[in-house]
Formats: structure tokens, C-alpha cells, sequence
């Protein structure tokens, strides 16, 4: 870590806090995914890391790079407008296939159940 | 570097490492097979960052291939895998 570059002050200040507070976002998303009960609760919690500690911490990236550089460097961008377009899809797939799993569930129990009833 | 640089990033190191504790926790304890895979979802997106924050760290802009390998393929993966429990089979 002593390997690091020397930048100005000013963008120090703003890389940390945005490292910690990016950090501290996903740590905060990725807790929701450890408290909440259901699964349809949880695939909302680490949301908030995929969108505001994404942002946070690339900011960061593009900040610390722009200033030890000279610079503008975006590479980071690429990442954040990927995670950000993919995060919905992702999720609203394996929420689809959950919905699936659960109703093909409560069919087979709503069929066990008249087969126990019948002669 | 400077010393509050340094110590950020070993703080936000910490904090990245306990959300992927989190969402290691809820691959290996997840009821159901989809808490599985959000588990691993919100894995490979904290080691993403945490792959940021190790370029942060060391200066070097390698690492930011890595993470946008990382989220590439573990966007894929989760897509195959929640296809995987819609359908049964992943390429029909």
C-alpha cells in the first residue's frame, strides 16, 4: 500500500470519503441480505450496492486515477453504466424464476392435497 | 500516498470484506436455491469493488480489467443459473 501515487490533498479528501462511504453503502445493502425474512424482501437490499456504492467507489477510482495521472481517466464508467443496466435484468430474471418455483410448489400441494381428499 | 488515503482504503477493504461475508453467508445458510444464487449475485458485486479499491490502493489500473471481467461474467452466470431454475436447462 506504500507503493501508492501522490496526489493533492483535496482529491485525497474526496477519494476516501467516497471509498469509505461507497464501502459502508454495500456493507449496508449486503446486511439487508443477512436481517430481511423473505426472499422477495431481500433481492431489494443489495440493490443499494450495485447502484450507490458502484457509483461511490468508481467515483472514487475516476478521482484518485484523474489526479495522479494528470489526466481525465473514465475507464471506470464502463463499469458503472454495465452494473447499473444488468443489475435490474439479473434480478428481475431470478425473480421470475422464483415466482415460477413458488406457484409450481403451491400447485403440487394444492394437487396432493385433492388426491389425499378423493376415494 | 498519504496516510489518510491508506488508511480509507484499508477501512473500506474491511467493509467489503464483511459484505462478502454477508452474501457468503446467505449462499451457504439460503433457504431456497434463489437465495443461493442472489447470494452469489451480491458476492461478485462487492468483490468487484473490492477489486476497485485494490487499485485504489496500489496505483495500478490492472486491476480495473479484473473487475470489469468480474462483472461481466458474473452477470452472466447469474442469468444462467436463474435460467437454470425457470427452465430446468440452461440453452434450450
Amino acid at each position: 500500500m506504500n507503493d501508492g501515487l501522490d496526489i493533492p490533498v483535496l482529491s485525497g479528501v474526496l477519494t476516501a470519503i467516497l471509498l469509505v462511504g461507497g464501502s459502508a453503502l454495500t456493507l449496508i445493502g449486503s446486511l439487508g441480505l443477512l436481517r430481511l425474512k423473505t426472499f422477495y424482501e431481500r433481492v431489494h437490499a443489495p440493490t443499494l450496492g450495485t447502484t450507490l456504492g458502484t457509483a461511490c467507489v468508481a467515483l472514487a477510482s475516476m478521482i484518485y486515477f484523474s489526479t495522479a495521472g494528470g489526466r481525465l481517466i473514465l475507464h471506470e464508467l464502463l463499469i458503472v453504466v454495465f452494473v447499473t443496466v444488468t443489475t435490474p435484468i439479473s434480478l428481475m430474471v431470478l425473480v421470475r424464476a422464483a415466482v415460477f418455483r413458488d406457484r409450481s410448489e403451491a400447485e403440487r400441494a394444492v394437487a396432493g392435497a385433492a388426491n389425499d381428499d378423493g376415494p | 500516498m498519504s496516510t489518510m488515503l491508506a488508511w480509507s482504503v484499508a477501512v473500506a477493504q474491511v467493509l467489503l470484506g464483511l459484505a462478502m461475508a454477508c452474501g457468503t453467508f446467505r449462499i451457504l445458510r439460503g433457504p431456497r436455491a434463489q437465495d443461493r444464487v442472489l447470494g452469489f449475485d451480491s458476492l461478485y458485486v462487492n468483490a468487484m469493488l473490492l477489486l476497485l479499491v485494490f487499485g485504489v490502493g496500489s496505483g495500478s489500473t490492472l486491476y480495473f480489467e479484473a473487475a470489469l471481467m468480474v462483472a461481466l461474467l458474473g452477470f452472466v452466470s447469474t442469468i444462467a443459473l436463474a435460467k437454470f431454475l425457470l427452465r430446468g436447462e440452461v440453452i434450450e
